[in-house]
């Protein structure tokens, strides 16, 4: 007890080490509940949409690169592995391991954004964009098809691709059929999904940023001395806080990524 | 009785001696700008988001003087403004006031400088954050400031879209910037609030020894962690619709306007607990000090505020009543927004029973608190009519409902805001204002107030509609009215301004409890020194201890001032347990 009270890392207005963690964990676990209430405003009308638009909704997100996010999913999962490695270093006062888990986490995630920008540009290049790029893009491919007949049309390969690009494909399905005709795949609601794709994918990847930033700015402390075995809270509170935004990733992937699995061939 | 005096003798000793003043207190200890602005006392935060609030409080006030005179007029020829302008003009004043005045007043100023001291505390769980939570809302500020001086926003405070999505040509998108960053400001404090009451109590300070101020703004925090992070993703959600001009709310793509304002109100309903709980708080203090009498059932007001604080979370869609919700989705929110009358009305049967055979004084505080009481009920009440679902067709969206939510909002809000700062003044400045002038004062807001608002409930019934700068001839006789009351209004806030500014210079030193209240706070000098108290204090007994006359650690308490004489005059008439004995037998 009055070793912890002339500890260095005790905060003066704290009584002793065992309040200040208590408080830091505590604060640190209803910081997480705001997190979990800003996502669910998102999930609630995600789901909202997906109830009232499935066959979009299936439709744009066999469209995304399931791969790259399944890469990903591995390497976020991994990265918590290694944060909570980190907490035990912090414990035993072991700074070298310490510092080397952390750097490990922080790639791992970075890896993760990395890929994550390479499948932005990759849908960019694609013209999976809400906006001109999309509509520009249909337009096009309607007009391919334009005065064929729906044998035809079915039947029509697109030249200069190996795989149909969504844009064909969406003017394919949708040959001669209309909003409201039995099939129709909207358009419109297939680049609703994709609003929702960018916006929660985008939000994620700034918390995972935020996050990144966090664990170098440990290793930065970690060669300070900053933190010695009685302060391994302080590696604790950013691992809750990166744990939180890979259980995130982990309803996101299925959401976004899987919702479409039924189309894959 | 359900609290249990530690140590009965205590009840006879004598009041402590006024705590020694030190050389330095919280206010000199250091001095310069960067001593303010990097500060992480919660007392000087706490007068950090005093000055910013009243700035916005002014800000927005001339935003309803203009409204007010606009109303004057009943055609374009008479109005001062366009209707674009007029449009502006009370966009300001909903923006300002409530994201910007009423949900940081109470738990910034006074939160942030009573709970700690309160529980016993030397300063918040995070202190950094708690200076991060004033930076924060003041670049929020500056956004929403930047959108209402530039062209002004034209939406409404509620911002629905697809008008403020697509249609609007105002600037929007900063007061929703403005909106969304202010709300993480609101989501600090009260995390820091929330933990400081859980984990820095002092040894003794039970949850059922704590103050009902802190209860109230415990269950406020409670709605501010949860609900605020909704509403900055919904402001999120708008801002990409507005900057890229697609996005989920929009009819083109499918998306469904509603959901905005599902997602918007899920977060601005419960927000107007957030602007009327820490209120109930103050008045739940004040009262039982100036009734010199126990609080009546601590734990039903206590539970209340947590009542609220829930149910408060499910009653959101009584806003959209005509906005195209099924019928049964709109049964089951009207019997929930009545059912969250019930821990309201038990707060104010609790208030009505403590003052009943009470010592009753009517410093300026009091007079506060009882304007509050009473405009409060009426606005609760009349929150029936409009979340009755047959009235609510005929009321909705019409000066009813203006009046409504200003007699909770203003009548009961600002009211309690004033009473707090009234009631702690002394303890924040270590000065006492005009015994005189202050009552004046909230006598003049009570009546200019009543003026302003009672013709508002009789044009919204007559079908007088909300936002609108022309109405029919018959409705001018009203309108002025109303517009007489708020210039009333006007000068009553404009009292308080003159005689607490002029308290800082030539007001009398105030003793250390000036109204024998028996809260931990008034067991520090006035103005407090940094660490708050020079050891541990240690918890003997429940809040409100009046009756016996005993504060929270169990000693007597200073002479309670008394009518007539200034708030510091009147020692030593009677001893500290003498009158009051009798009223426990009442109570009890």
């Amino acid at each position: 007890m009055s070793a912890s009270t002339h500890s260095p890392v005790l905060k003066h207005h704290f009584e002793d080490l065992h309040q200040q963690h208590a408080s830091e964990r505590l604060g640190m676990w209803m910081f997480l509940a705001t997190e979990v209430l800003f996502f669910a405003g998102l999930f609630a009308a995600y789901t909202i949409y997906r109830m009232l638009y499935p066959a979009e909704f299936e439709f744009a997100s066999s469209k995304l690169l399931w791969s790259i996010a399944a890469i990903n999913t591995l390497l976020l999962v991994s990265s918590s592995f290694t944060m909570t490695m980190a907490i035990r270093s912090a414990q035993l006062g072991d700074k070298k391991a310490l510092a080397r888990r952390l750097l490990i986490t922080a790639a791992l995630g970075s890896g993760f954004m990395g890929l994550k920008a390479f499948e932005y540009a990759t849908d960019f290049h694609e013209k999976l964009v809400p906006g001109e790029l999309f509509q520009s893009e249909l337009v096009s491919a309607d007009l391919e098809l334009n005065g064929m007949t729906a044998e035809q049309a079915a039947a029509y390969k697109f030249d200069d691709a190996k795989h149909e690009h969504w844009a064909q494909e969406l003017a394919k399905h949708n040959f001669g059929k209309g909003p409201g005709d039995e099939g129709f795949i909207s358009p419109e609601r297939v680049q609703l999904f994709l609003m929702f794709y960018y916006v929660m994918t985008g939000i994620h990847g700034v918390h995972l940023v935020v996050g990144i930033g966090c664990v170098l700015w440990l290793v930065v402390e970690t060669y300070r001395d900053k933190i010695p075995p009685e302060n391994y809270s302080t590696v604790e509170m950013v691992s809750l806080y990166w744990h939180l935004v890979d259980a995130i990733w982990l309803f996101l992937m299925p959401l976004l990524y899987l919702a479409g699995a039924g189309m894959h061939h | 009785m359900s609290i249990v005096i530690a140590d009965s003798s205590l009840a006879a000793s004598p009041p402590p001696p006024e705590p020694e003043k030190g050389a330095s207190n919280y206010l000199n200890v250091t001095s310069g700008f960067w001593s303010w602005a990097l500060t992480v006392d919660h007392k000087r935060i706490g007068l950090l988001y005093l000055v910013s609030i009243s700035l916005f409080f002014v800000a927005g006030g001339v935003a309803a003087g203009l409204v007010r005179i606009n109303l004057l007029g009943n055609n374009p020829t008479e109005h001062i403004l366009t209707e674009d302008q007029y449009n502006r003009a009370f966009t300001a004043h909903g923006v300002l006031m409530l994201f910007f005045f009423l949900i940081p007043a109470v738990p910034g100023v006074l939160g942030n400088f009573f709970i700690p001291m309160m529980v016993g505390a030397k300063d918040m769980a995070f202190p950094k954050l708690n200076l991060a939570s004033w930076y924060v809302y003041m670049i929020g500020a500056m956004f929403a400031v930047w959108g209402v001086l530039a062209g002004g926003i034209d939406t409404g405070w509620t911002l629905y879209p697809p008008y403020s999505s697509r249609a609007s040509h105002a600037n929007v998108m900063p007061g929703v910037i403005g909106v969304f960053v202010t709300g993480f400001s609101s989501i600090m404090t009260g995390l820091n609030i929330m933990v400081t009451v859980h984990k820095m109590r002092c040894p003794g300070m039970t949850w059922g020894r704590l103050p009902l101020f802190v209860w109230s703004l415990y269950a406020t925090s409670f709605i501010q962690l949860l609900g605020t992070p909704v509403l900055a993703v919904t402001m999120i959600l708008l801002g990409v619709e507005r900057s890229t001009g697609y996005g989920i709310f929009s009819p083109e793509l499918g998306g469904d306007p509603l959901l905005f304002q599902h997602l918007f109100w899920f977060y601005s309903h419960p927000a107007v607990y957030i602007m009327i709980l820490p209120g109930m708080g103050v008045v739940s203090e004040v009262l039982t000090c100036f009734s010199r009498k126990n609080v009546f059932g601590y734990k039903a007001v206590a539970w209340s505020s947590m009542g609220i604080a829930v149910v408060g979370f499910l009653i959101w869609a009584h806003h959209m009543f005509v906005a195209g919700i099924s019928y049964y989705a709109a049964l089951l929110f009207s019997m929930l927004s009545m059912l969250v009358a019930v821990p309201s009305a038990i707060k104010v049967f609790n208030w009505t029973a403590t003052l009943y055979r009470g010592s009753i004084t009517f410093q300026a505080p009091m007079l506060f608190a009882l304007g509050f009481v009473v405009l409060f009920t009426v606005g609760g009440l009349t929150g029936l009519f409009l979340a009755t679902l047959g009235t609510d067709i005929h009321l909705h969206d019409t000066y009813f409902v203006v009046a409504h939510f200003h007699f909770v909002m203003v009548g009961g809000m600002v009211l309690g805001y004033f009473s707090g700062l009234h009631f702690w003044w002394p303890k924040m400045t270590g000065r006492m204002y005009s015994d005189w002038w202050s009552r004046v004062a909230a006598t003049i807001i009570f009546v200019g107030f009543f003026l302003t608002f009672v013709p508002q409930f009789v044009l919204g019934y007559h079908g007088m509609p909300r936002r609108y700068p022309n109405y029919p001839a018959e409705f001018q006789v009203l309108n002025v009215l109303s517009t007489a009351g708020a210039s009333v209004l006007g000068v009553g806030y404009l009292i308080p301004a003159i005689y607490l500014t002029l308290s800082l210079y030539n007001g009398k030193k105030a003793p250390a409890n000036p109204w024998s209240a028996t809260g931990l706070e008034w067991q520090t000098p006035s103005p407090p020194s940094v660490h708050n108290f020079d050891s541990m204090p240690v918890v003997k007994c429940g809040p409100y201890e009046y009756a016996v006359g005993v504060d929270q650690m169990g000693r007597g308490l200073p002479e309670p001032p008394g009518e007539g004489g200034g708030p510091i005059h009147g020692y030593g008439k009677t001893g500290p347990a003498g009158p009051m004995n009798k009223e426990t037998e009442v109570v009890g």
